[in-house]
C-alpha cells in the first residue's frame, strides 16, 4: 500500500520539482534540440526604420557554401498570411496587414527582409552578408504627438493616419462637473519609456516536418503553445490538426513570449517548402529589434480633490506607442491599464481616453504587468504630488481615500468589483517593517543639515486586476478568445497521477504547485504526481500562461478536476465496499465506511480496480479520470504596500536604494517560497524601469540601446535586499483563495522608487524626474530647480 | 580548420574546428553539451560561464582553439556519482532559480568565488556575480544560496 | 551572433608573432585575452583576415620589479594584476582600478596589454597608465621601442602601435608611498565608466608635492587633468584647496554624448569625481 500523507501540501514551501534538471544542465531549451538534417535559418533585417525595398536579390547568398535556400518576402508571400492581432479594441481600429517578412516596405529597424537556410548557423550567418538589398529611405515616425499631426509622415500610407484607435471610458459623474467643485486640480505628464523584456533565454523555434503526411511539430520558446497552434494554422493554412506545438523548457517570458512571431511562421513556411527540419535562434542583439517591447506611453493625468484631500475625480489621456504593427494583443495592453488608474481609491468621476499610435519602431506588446504598471505609476506619482499640494503625509492621503476593508466587495469607479482586500493591514505592516517614522525623522535631519546625500521615502499602495480572465468580460473588451483554463487528471493503474494542465510554465514552478494542489485533494503523495504541460498533443486544451492567470484559473481547474476524480472514485469505492456513497468518508486518500474504519479502500486501489474494470458499478464508464475547465467570473485583485528609501547624491545625481519593504496580499498561498521569489523578481524589474532601463532610439529610428552592453539590465551588485512580508485576504473568485503574484512586484515597485527620488529632492525644488531616473536626469532636474530659484510649488515640471 | 584537443567534464576530445568557432558553440553544437546556454552576444549575461583550467570564463568570448590543450568543466560536470555539488544543492534548497536559464553560469561563477573566498559576505557575493544576469529572481535567493553553500548561516 | 571567418596562428614567441604580423600587414589582428575583440567579432564590427593569438607566449606574462620600475608582461591577466604583491606595492592605483574592470570571468581572460592596445577611452586602464606615467614597450621587425603612455593613445581605439608591432610589456615607475584612488562612476556594476578619475598624490607634510590625474571617458583618448594637477602642486592637502583645484578638471576635455551622459554632465562629473578621488587618495 502506498504511504499516505497527513500534513496539507498547500501552504508549504515545497522545494521545486523543476530544479533537478535545471541545476545539473540537463535542460531542454529549444536551441538544444537537434535532429538529423536540421537546417539553420538566419534572417536579414532592415537596417532602417522606414524604407521602400526597391530591389532584393538573394541569389548570391544561395551560392555561398553550405547554403540550401534563400528567400525574399515575395518568395514566401504565397501561403503566409498576416500575423494576427487578437485584440482589435474598437470597431473602427486601423488594422494594418502584417506580413511575417516584409515584401515591399520595411517599417522598423529589424523588420525581416530575407531568410537564408544553411547547414549550420555559421554558414547561415555568413550568407546573410551576400544578400543584396536596395532601399529608398522613407521618413521615420518616432514621436507620438508629432505622429498625430496632420502633416506627419505615415507608417502605413494606405491607412491615411497614424492613429490606430481611440478608446474612451467615462464612468460615474461627469468629470467636468466634479472638477468644477474641486478645491484642487493637479495635472501632470508622465512618460513611460519603452522597455525590452530580456527573458534570459533568447527566442528560438525548431520545426520538424513529416512531409508525406503534412504534419509539423513546432518547438518554440513560447508562453502560449495552444494559442500559437491555432494562430499558425490560420497564418500558414496548415490544418490545425496537423500542427503540434511544444514549448520545451522555456527560459523566462515576462510577456515577451506571449506572442505569435513572424519567425515562428517563417520557420514553419520554410520547413514546409523544403520538407526539412529547420531551426532559428535569435541572438540577444537581434532580439532587441525583433522581440516585442513593452510600455511606451505618454500619460496626461489630472486629479481633482477637495481641500481636505478627498478625491473627486480622475482624468487620464493616454498616447500609447503601438510600434509599426499590431501584434497579438498590442492594442489591448493600455486597455488593461484603463481600469487600474483609479487603483484602490474611491472617487466620483473617472474619464479615460487612450489613443493608439503607430510609429516606425519595434512593435510593443505585453511586458510584465502590461498596462497595469503604467497605470499604477501615474496614479501613485500624482497621489504623492497631491499630498504635497495639500500638505498631507502621502500615507495619510491614501488612507483618506482608499476602500476600507469592511467595504468589500466594492465596485470601483472604473467598474471592477474588487472582491476582497485589506489595504489598512498591509500598509500598517509595511510601515512597521520599514521604520517609517524613524526614516522620516532622519530625512528631516538631513534636510536641515543640507546634506549632499538626501534621503527620500517613496510609497506605493497598489492593486491590480489579474487572473485573466472572465470570457464574457473579454468579449466586451473585444478580445478574440476566452479566458478559461483546462486541467485533467489521469489516475494511473499503479496509483500514480498525471496532472495535465493548459498552462505553460517558464520558470513559475507550476509543476510543484499543481502537485501540491492535486496532492491535497486526491490525498496522494506530492512525489507521486507528475504535471504534463506545454505540448498541444499531451495537454491538448489550454489558454496558456500570462497575466498572472495560471494559478487562479489553471490551478483552480486542477483543484476542480481533482475533486471530480474523488467523486468518481467514491462511486467505485462504495461499490467495492458494498456501502452507500453517503456512508463513505474520504480523508488523506482513503475511502472508509463511517463507523467501520477497517472497511477502506485507498484512492490508488480504486485506480487499479478501475483500470482492471473487473468489478465496477453497473453502467459505469471504466475511468475515474476527470477533466475540468474553469471560466472565472471575476478577475482577482492582489494588492499591497511597497515602501522604498533611497539616497540621492545631489552632486552626481546617483540614486542608491537603501531599503525596500513590500507587504503583498496575494490571497491564500500555495507555496510561500515560490511567492516570495516571484515578488523578488517582480520588484527587481520594476526597480529596473525606475532606474536603469530604456530602449533608446536616435532621430533616424535606430535602436541605440541595441545590445546588452547598452541596455542596462541590473545585476546582483545593483539591487538591494528586499524585505518581504504578506497579509492574506483570500480571493472569493476561486476555490483556492489565491489572487496571483507574477506581476504585482513589477506593478508596485516603480512608483515607490520614483516617489522616493522626488521626495528626496523636493526640498531642493525638484518635482519630477523622468524615468529611468539616470544620474544625469537627476542632476539636470536639480540644476533646473536651482535655475528656477526654488519655486517648489509653482507646479512647473522640472525639465528632466 | 585547426586541430584541438580538449578535455571537457573529464572526457578527452580531439576535433578539427574552424578557428572562429566559439567555445560555447563547440560545447553545444559539436559535443552536444547543451547544459551551457547562450544569453547574449556581448559577454554581459554570463549564462555561458564555464571553468577553463581552474578559472571561470564566458565561453561565448573564448574561441575553441584557445581552449586547445585545456580542461573545461561545465555545469554538467559538477555532480559526482549522482551527488550534487554544494552549490547545486543550495540553489535548489534556497529557491535560487526560477526559469533556470542563468543557473549554470551563476553556479559556475559562484564556485569560482568560493574557491577564492570561502566565506564571502553578502556584498562580496553580489559583486562576484556582477557579470551574471538573472531576470527572474531579483538575485536575493541566489545570494542566500551562495552564502549557504559556503557553510554560512543565512536567514531565510 | 557569429564571428566572420578568419585564419588563425598561435606563435610561440614574440619574434614569431612579430614576423607573422609583418607578413600579414593591415589585415591581421592580435588576439590577447579576447574580451574586447571577441564581442566585436561576434557583432561583426571587425573583419580581420588573420587572428594572431599571443596567448601562449610565456615571455609576455609575469610581473617583476627592476630597480624601482614595475614591469608587467602585456599578457598578464587582470586577475593576476589585482592580486600581485609587487603591483600592490608599486602601483596600487593599477591594482585598485583593475579590480573595477568588467566582472571576474572577464578579468580572468582580459589582459593589461590587451586593454591598453584596444585603447577604448571608456576603458579604465588607459587613464590609469597615463596617470602612472607608464612606458609601453613594443617590439617590431626593427626591434624594441619605448612609447610613453602620453604618446601611446592616439585617438578613439587607436594607438601609436604600428600594424607590425606587438605590445610586450608595460613599465611603471614605482609610486610606492603615494596616495592613490580610482573613482569610477557607472550606472550599473558591469557598465563602462560614464567618467572615471585616476588620482595619484604625493604628500610633503601638509602639502601636495605632486599629483597626477588621469581621466577616463572624457575624450577620444584618456587624458590628464593638467590644470588641476598644476593647481594642486604645492597646495594645502585640505578639502577646500582640493575642491578649488578640481574645478579645472574638465578643462581641455572633449567628452562624447550617449544615453548615460551629455558632454556637459560628463564635465560636471569630472570635477566632482576629481575632487573625490584626490581627497580619497590623500586619506
Amino acid at each position: 500500500m502506498t504511504e499516505q500523507i497527513a500534513e496539507p501540501e498547500v501552504g508549504r514551501s515545497r522545494l521545486r520539482k523543476e530544479d533537478a534538471r535545471l541545476v545539473t544542465g540537463q535542460t531542454n531549451w529549444t536551441d538544444n534540440i537537434n535532429v538529423n538534417g536540421l537546417l539553420h535559418l538566419a534572417i536579414l533585417r532592415s537596417p532602417m526604420a522606414h524604407a521602400r525595398i526597391d530591389r532584393i536579390d538573394v541569389a548570391p547568398a544561395r551560392e555561398r557554401p553550405g547554403v540550401v535556400a534563400a528567400f525574399t518576402g515575395q518568395d514566401l508571400a504565397e501561403g503566409l498570411g498576416s500575423l494576427p492581432c487578437a485584440w482589435p479594441v474598437t470597431e473602427d481600429i486601423v488594422l494594418p496587414d502584417h506580413p511575417p517578412i516584409a515584401v515591399d516596405e520595411v517599417r522598423y529597424a529589424g523588420d525581416p527582409v530575407a531568410v537564408v537556410v544553411a547547414r549550420d548557423r555559421y554558414a547561415a550567418a555568413d550568407a546573410l552578408e551576400a544578400v543584396e538589398v536596395d532601399y529608398t529611405p522613407l521618413p521615420p515616425v518616432l514621436d507620438l504627438e508629432a505622429a498625430l499631426a496632420e502633416d506627419s509622415p505615415l507608417v502605413h500610407s494606405d491607412k491615411g493616419t497614424n492613429r490606430c484607435y481611440v478608446w474612451p471610458l467615462a464612468t460615474g459623474e461627469s468629470y467636468a462637473a466634479v472638477r468644477e467643485r474641486a478645491d484642487v486640480v493637479l495635472k501632470r505628464r508622465y512618460l513611460q519609456q519603452r522597455l525590452i523584456p530580456n527573458a534570459m533565454e533568447p527566442r528560438a523555434v525548431v520545426v520538424t516536418p513529416l512531409a508525406a503526411s503534412g504534419e509539423y511539430t513546432v518547438y518554440s520558446a513560447t508562453q502560449i503553445p495552444h494559442i500559437l497552434r491555432i494562430m499558425l494554422a490560420v497564418v500558414t493554412g496548415i490544418p490545425e490538426q496537423k500542427l503540434r506545438v511544444i514549448a520545451p523548457d522555456v527560459g523566462g517570458g515576462f510577456g515577451s513570449k506571449l506572442q505569435v512571431y513572424g519567425e515562428e511562421a517563417l520557420a514553419l513556411a520554410v520547413a514546409r517548402r523544403l520538407g526539412r527540419p529547420v531551426k532559428w535562434t535569435e541572438s540577444r542583439s537581434e532580439g532587441y529589434l525583433a522581440t516585442h517591447h513593452g510600455r511606451g506611453m505618454i500619460q496626461d493625468i489630472e486629479i481633482a480633490a477637495t481641500s481636505e484631500g478627498r478625491l473627486l475625480g480622475l482624468k487620464v489621456d493616454l498616447l500609447a506607442d503601438m510600434g509599426a504593427y499590431l501584434m497579438l494583443v498590442t492594442p489591448g495592453i493600455p486597455i488593461l491599464g484603463a481600469f487600474m488608474y483609479p487603483a484602490i481609491y474611491k472617487m466620483d468621476a473617472y474619464d479615460f481616453t487612450c489613443t493608439g499610435v503607430f510609429t516606425t519602431k519595434t512593435p510593443t506588446d505585453a511586458y510584465r504587468g502590461a498596462g497595469r504598471p503604467e497605470a499604477t505609476y501615474a496614479i501613485e506619482r500624482i497621489m504623492d504630488e497631491l499630498a504635497v499640494e495639500l500638505d498631507l503625509d502621502p500615507i495619510e492621503l491614501r488612507r483618506l481615500n482608499w476602500i476600507r476593508h469592511e467595504e468589500f466587495p466594492y465596485t470601483s469607479i472604473a467598474g471592477l468589483t474588487y472582491d476582497s482586500g485589506n489595504y489598512e493591514a498591509a500598509t500598517d505592516k509595511a510601515l512597521a517593517l520599514f521604520g517609517y517614522d524613524k526614516l522620516r525623522a532622519e530625512q528631516a535631519d538631513r534636510n536641515r543639515r543640507g546634506d549632499l546625500v538626501r534621503l527620500g521615502i517613496g510609497v506605493s499602495t497598489f492593486t491590480e486586476m489579474c487572473g485573466l480572465a472572465p470570457s464574457r468580460v473579454l468579449r466586451d473588451l473585444r478580445y478574440a478568445a476566452g479566458g478559461w483554463e483546462a486541467a485533467s487528471i489521469r489516475m494511473l493503474p499503479t496509483g500514480k497521477v498525471e496532472v495535465v494542465t493548459g498552462t505553460s510554465p517558464h520558470g513559475q514552478g507550476h509543476v510543484t504547485c499543481w502537485s501540491q494542489i492535486a496532492a491535497d485533494v486526491l490525498g496522494v503523495p506530492f512525489e507521486d504526481i507528475e504535471v504534463v504541460h506545454g505540448d498541444t498533443r499531451a495537454a491538448p486544451q489550454g489558454m496558456d500562461t500570462y497575466g498572472s492567470r495560471s494559478l487562479v484559473v489553471g490551478g483552480a481547474a486542477v483543484h476542480h478536476a481533482a475533486q471530480k476524480v474523488v467523486e468518481k472514485a467514491r462511486k467505485v469505492a462504495a461499490h467495492l465496499l458494498e456501502a452507500s456513497e453517503h456512508d463513505l468518508e474520504f480523508t488523506h486518500g482513503v475511502f472508509s465506511v463511517k463507523g467501520s474504519p477497517e472497511a477502506r479502500r485507498t484512492i490508488q486501489e480504486v485506480a487499479f480496480e478501475t483500470f482492471s474494470s473487473h468489478d465496477l458499478p453497473d453502467g459505469m464508464e471504466p475511468t475515474i479520470n476527470a477533466e475540468h475547465l474553469v471560466d472565472p467570473d471575476n478577475f482577482s485583485y492582489p494588492h499591497g504596500t511597497h515602501l522604498c528609501a533611497v539616497e540621492v547624491d545631489t552632486e552626481t545625481g546617483l540614486t542608491t536604494i537603501r531599503s525596500y519593504v513590500c507587504v503583498d496580499d496575494v490571497g491564500s498561498v500555495i507555496n510561500p517560497m515560490i511567492v516570495e521569489g516571484q515578488v523578488h523578481g517582480g520588484v527587481a524589474q520594476g526597480i529596473a524601469q525606475a532606474l536603469y532601463e530604456e530602449a533608446v532610439y536616435d532621430d533616424e529610428g535606430n535602436l541605440v540601446s541595441g545590445t546588452m552592453a547598452d541596455y542596462l539590465v541590473p545585476s546582483a551588485a545593483d539591487l538591494p535586499e528586499f524585505v518581504t512580508d504578506r497579509t492574506e485576504t483570500p480571493a472569493t473568485s476561486n476555490p483556492l483563495g489565491s489572487k496571483g503574484v507574477g506581476e504585482s512586484g513589477t506593478i508596485a515597485s516603480t512608483p515607490a522608487v520614483v516617489n522616493a527620488i522626488v521626495d528626496a529632492l523636493r526640498p531642493l525644488g525638484v518635482t519630477e524626474v523622468r524615468m529611468p531616473c539616470t544620474p544625469q536626469r537627476v542632476w539636470e532636474a536639480l540644476r533646473s530647480a536651482r535655475a528656477a530659484d526654488g519655486s517648489v510649488r509653482s507646479g512647473e515640471e522640472a525639465s528632466a | 580548420m585547426t586541430r584541438i584537443s580538449v578535455k571537457v567534464d573529464g572526457t578527452a576530445y580531439e576535433d578539427e574546428v574552424e578557428p572562429r568557432l566559439l567555445l560555447v558553440h563547440y560545447l553545444r553544437d559539436h559535443l552536444g553539451l547543451t547544459g551551457t546556454p547562450i544569453g547574449c552576444d556581448t559577454s554581459n549575461c554570463g549564462a555561458c560561464t564555464v571553468d577553463l583550467d581552474g578559472e571561470t570564463v564566458k565561453s561565448c568570448s573564448v574561441l575553441a582553439v584557445q581552449a586547445d590543450g585545456s580542461e573545461v568543466t561545465t555545469i554538467q560536470g559538477l555532480a559526482h556519482d549522482g551527488e550534487w555539488h554544494a552549490l547545486q544543492k543550495a540553489f535548489h534548497e534556497r529557491h535560487a532559480l526560477q526559469c533556470g536559464y542563468c543557473t549554470p553560469g551563476m553556479i559556475m561563477a559562484a564556485r569560482d568565488l568560493l574557491r577564492e573566498n570561502p566565506a564571502p559576505g553578502p556584498q562580496e557575493v553580489r559583486e562576484a556575480l556582477e557579470g551574471n544576469l538573472c531576470r527572474c529572481t531579483g538575485y536575493q535567493n541566489i545570494v542566500r544560496a551562495v552564502l549557504a553553500a559556503s557553510g554560512q548561516e543565512v536567514s531565510s | 551572433m557569429i564571428p566572420p571567418a578568419f585564419d588563425y596562428v598561435r606563435p610561440a614567441s614574440v619574434d614569431e608573432a612579430v614576423r607573422t604580423l609583418a607578413d600579414a600587414g593591415e589585415d591581421a589582428k592580435v588576439l590577447a585575452g579576447g574580451q574586447s575583440l571577441l564581442p566585436l567579432l561576434r557583432l561583426r564590427l571587425a573583419f580581420p583576415e588573420l587572428v594572431v593569438d599571443v596567448g601562449r607566449i610565456p615571455e609576455l606574462r609575469g610581473i617583476r620589479e627592476d630597480a624601482g620600475t614595475l614591469v608587467i608582461g602585456a599578457m598578464t591577466s587582470h586577475h593576476d594584476v589585482i592580486r600581485d604583491p609587487l603591483v600592490r606595492r608599486h602601483a596600487g592605483l593599477l591594482a585598485a582600478a583593475t579590480a573595477t574592470v568588467a566582472d571576474p570571468a572577464v578579468r580572468h581572460r582580459g589582459t593589461l596589454g590587451g586593454s591598453l592596445a584596444h585603447a577604448d577611452p571608456a576603458g579604465d586602464l588607459p587613464a590609469v597608465v597615463l596617470a602612472l606615467d607608464a612606458t609601453l614597450i613594443a617590439v617590431g621587425p626593427d626591434g624594441q621601442r619605448a612609447i610613453p603612455a602620453r604618446e601611446f593613445f592616439v585617438d578613439y581605439l587607436q594607438t601609436a602601435l604600428r600594424p607590425d608591432e606587438l605590445l610586450v610589456r608595460v613599465e611603471i615607475p614605482s609610486t610606492e608611498g603615494w596616495g592613490f584612488h580610482y573613482e569610477k562612476f557607472q550606472r550599473v556594476a558591469q557598465a563602462w565608466a560614464v567618467v572615471g578619475v585616476a588620482a595619484l598624490v604625493r604628500r610633503d607634510d601638509g602639502h601636495l608635492a605632486e599629483s597626477r590625474i588621469g581621466l577616463t571617458n572624457m575624450g577620444s583618448t584618456p587624458l590628464r587633468a593638467t590644470s588641476t594637477e598644476a593647481a594642486l602642486t604645492g597646495a594645502d592637502a585640505e578639502p577646500g584647496a582640493v575642491a578649488r583645484a578640481a574645478e579645472a578638471a574638465a578643462e581641455g576635455t572633449h567628452p562624447s554624448s550617449d544615453p548615460s551622459g551629455s558632454p556637459e554632465y560628463r564635465a560636471h562629473l569630472a570635477r566632482v569625481l576629481t575632487r573625490r578621488a584626490v581627497l580619497a587618495a590623500l586619506e
